[in-house]
């Protein structure tokens, strides 16, 4: 093996330099579940903003972390634990009595419990695992390091059954997320599309989890879709931008952290905080020629 | 040959007898008989928190009746919502929403249908190139073309409103129920408003029933009203039912209606609405 695996040498010809990042398997399966968490994250994430429910969904990602760490603590995929911590902790924050509409505060309030909880659960796991979980920070903070075709594929499937659900609920969702009465009224059942849209969330941060870390998730749930709808209000517009933003920002900080010494959070944060600033400037700028 | 039909609107488009709305142990309203007629425009009428908008939702079926019946179009509650445009009570949408109201508009239109819209569906669905049809006429109608593509929240109190009644009025409905349209409104905007509903009401024929604290910049525009208040409501023409016997009766409180020298109504000696605790007592 020569050294560049290793101790990769950036050689600013493009093309050689995506070509030696491709060389890895290990890169390989980082692009292939970086894409697949993009996408999912960008459009699951656009709806999220749109319902103000980033509290909601960055409980259920902190969620992930006691699910991981326990199924560590007992022999198992830490992605099984990931996706089955979130998709309950949606349920049960799903299920508050009043639920959305005019229980966003009840929804806030329990949502701050459970995530409270959660973070609990995980550092006592930790504690439980004999004091050094290793790839705690890497639970915590992400790592494109070591993830397998197996784990590649668990993605992809969970993404395509999460994105055909919501390309059907896809319009009254967005009827019942800008409109809940006058929905209702026209026979859209909000209350069961708003629990399923809960689980979803759950779903995408579990699977930007695996990637980001169960604390920087936002990376790729809320700042793409914040930063397309900042700059277009067409929701056409705005979903396309949100896929784009989200798989550039991914693909940028997988080829820049496998040169560089740092973790990739670090660069998927700040590039994904960079578009957004740019966004901001960019509308201002527009607002004030108008 | 054609047998004759009785035709469903001799019976009213929307018939209420002797109903009565229970929330907990407390009565909001009861013994409400109102028959609207098709291409009628109604009010409905009375102080804050009298169970005015409750009227509205009982009509769509969203909330059962204690007593009596309602029929809309000859059907039981909540059955012919498709053919209903509602206009729900509100303030405004949040300034942050970023969606143009154009996408508000359609949402009426094909907002309870599942799926997504498929991009480029307009070159070979009709249905699609219908749709878009309709919500750039029913924009027109409200006179909202100039702004219908800037981002809903950003828009006036009264812009919204024109469009909100787009909405409504996007899947062609045969009734509209606007609840409190002209709340939060500047007084040019309220009477825009006003003269908008009642446009649609006689040009394209449909049916209006407007929930309103204040008679006034309606009243000219009126077929019906139906004042109702805590106990018990009256219904019938805008001079029949304003009138200082009515209401007294109506609130067993004296209370007196002028008239001023341009033909408007004011009532005086109104009371405010029961509150809920004392109302709990009596029980």
């Amino acid at each position: 093996m020569t050294s560049s695996g290793l101790d990769p040498q950036l050689t600013w010809n493009l093309v050689q330099d995506v070509r030696q990042v491709l060389e890895f398997p290990f890169m390989v399966n980082a692009f292939r579940a970086g894409t697949i968490v993009a996408v999912l994250s960008g459009l699951v994430g656009w709806f999220m903003v749109l319902r103000k429910q980033t509290f909601a969904g960055h409980a259920l990602a902190v969620v992930g972390f006691p699910g991981a760490a326990g199924a560590v603590l007992v022999g198992i995929s830490a992605t099984y634990g990931l996706f089955a911590f979130a998709v309950t902790a949606a349920l049960l924050i799903a299920l508050v009595p009043g639920g959305r509409g005019q229980g966003f505060s009840e929804e806030a309030a329990v949502t701050g419990t459970v995530q409270a909880f959660a973070l609990g659960c995980g550092f006592l796991f930790v504690s439980l695992y004999g004091g050094f979980l290793s790839g705690v920070n890497a639970l915590l903070f992400g790592s494109f390091l070591g993830i397998t075709s197996q784990q590649v594929l668990v993605l992809l499937l969970v993404a395509v059954v999460a994105l055909a659900v919501l390309t059907m609920i896809g319009r009254p969702l967005l009827f019942a997320s800008i409109d809940p009465a006058v929905a209702a009224a026209r026979g859209v059942p909000v209350r069961l599309l708003s629990v399923t849209f809960l689980v979803l969330l759950g779903v995408a941060a579990a699977e930007v989890s695996q990637i980001t870390g169960t604390l920087l998730v936002f990376a790729l749930l809320v700042v793409p879709a914040a930063t397309a709808q900042a700059l277009s209000a067409s929701p056409r517009v705005s979903l396309v931008l949100t896929v784009a933003l989200g798989l550039t920002v991914t693909w940028v900080a997988l080829f820049v952290a496998y040169y560089s010494p740092y973790p990739i959070g670090f660069f998927l944060t700040s590039l994904a905080f960079l578009t957004y600033l740019l966004a901001l400037g960019w509308v201002a700028l527009a607002r004030g020629r108008a | 040959m054609m047998p004759p039909v009785t035709d469903p609107a001799d019976h009213g488009l929307l018939e209420l007898r002797g109903a009565a709305v229970r929330i907990g142990d407390r009565t909001l309203w009861s013994g409400v008989d109102l028959t609207v007629h098709k291409g009628e425009f109604v009010a409905v009428l009375g102080p804050n928190g009298v169970g005015k908008s409750t009227l509205i939702k009982a009509v769509l079926g969203l909330l059962p009746l204690a007593e009596g019946t309602i029929s809309v179009m000859g059907e039981p509650p909540g059955s012919a919502n498709d053919q209903i445009g509602y206009l729900p009570q509100r303030r405004s949408f949040d300034a942050q929403l970023r969606v143009r109201g154009v996408d508000v508009v359609r949402l009426g239109l094909d907002g309870n249908r599942w799926g997504v819209p498929v991009p480029g569906a307009s070159r070979w669905s009709a249905r699609t190139r219908a749709d878009t049809a309709r919500v750039r006429e029913v924009i027109e109608l409200v006179d909202a073309t100039e702004y219908a593509h800037r981002p809903v929240g950003r828009l006036s109190g009264g812009e919204q409103q024109r469009l909100l009644i787009a909405q409504a009025l996007a899947s062609r409905p045969r009734l509209l129920l606007l609840d409190e349209p002209l709340d939060s409104l500047d007084l040019p905007n309220q009477s825009a408003i006003a003269a908008l509903v009642s446009r649609i009401c006689r040009e394209d024929g449909v049916t209006v029933v407007m929930v309103a604290h204040d008679v006034n910049p309606i009243l000219g525009y009126l077929d019906r009203v139906v004042y109702i208040a805590s106990g018990g409501a009256a219904a019938g023409t805008p001079h029949e039912v304003i009138t200082s016997e009515t209401l007294s009766r109506l609130y067993a409180t004296p209370i007196e209606v002028l008239s001023t020298s341009d033909g408007q109504l004011v009532v005086v000696g109104q009371p405010e609405p029961p509150a809920h605790h004392s109302d709990r007592h009596t029980h």
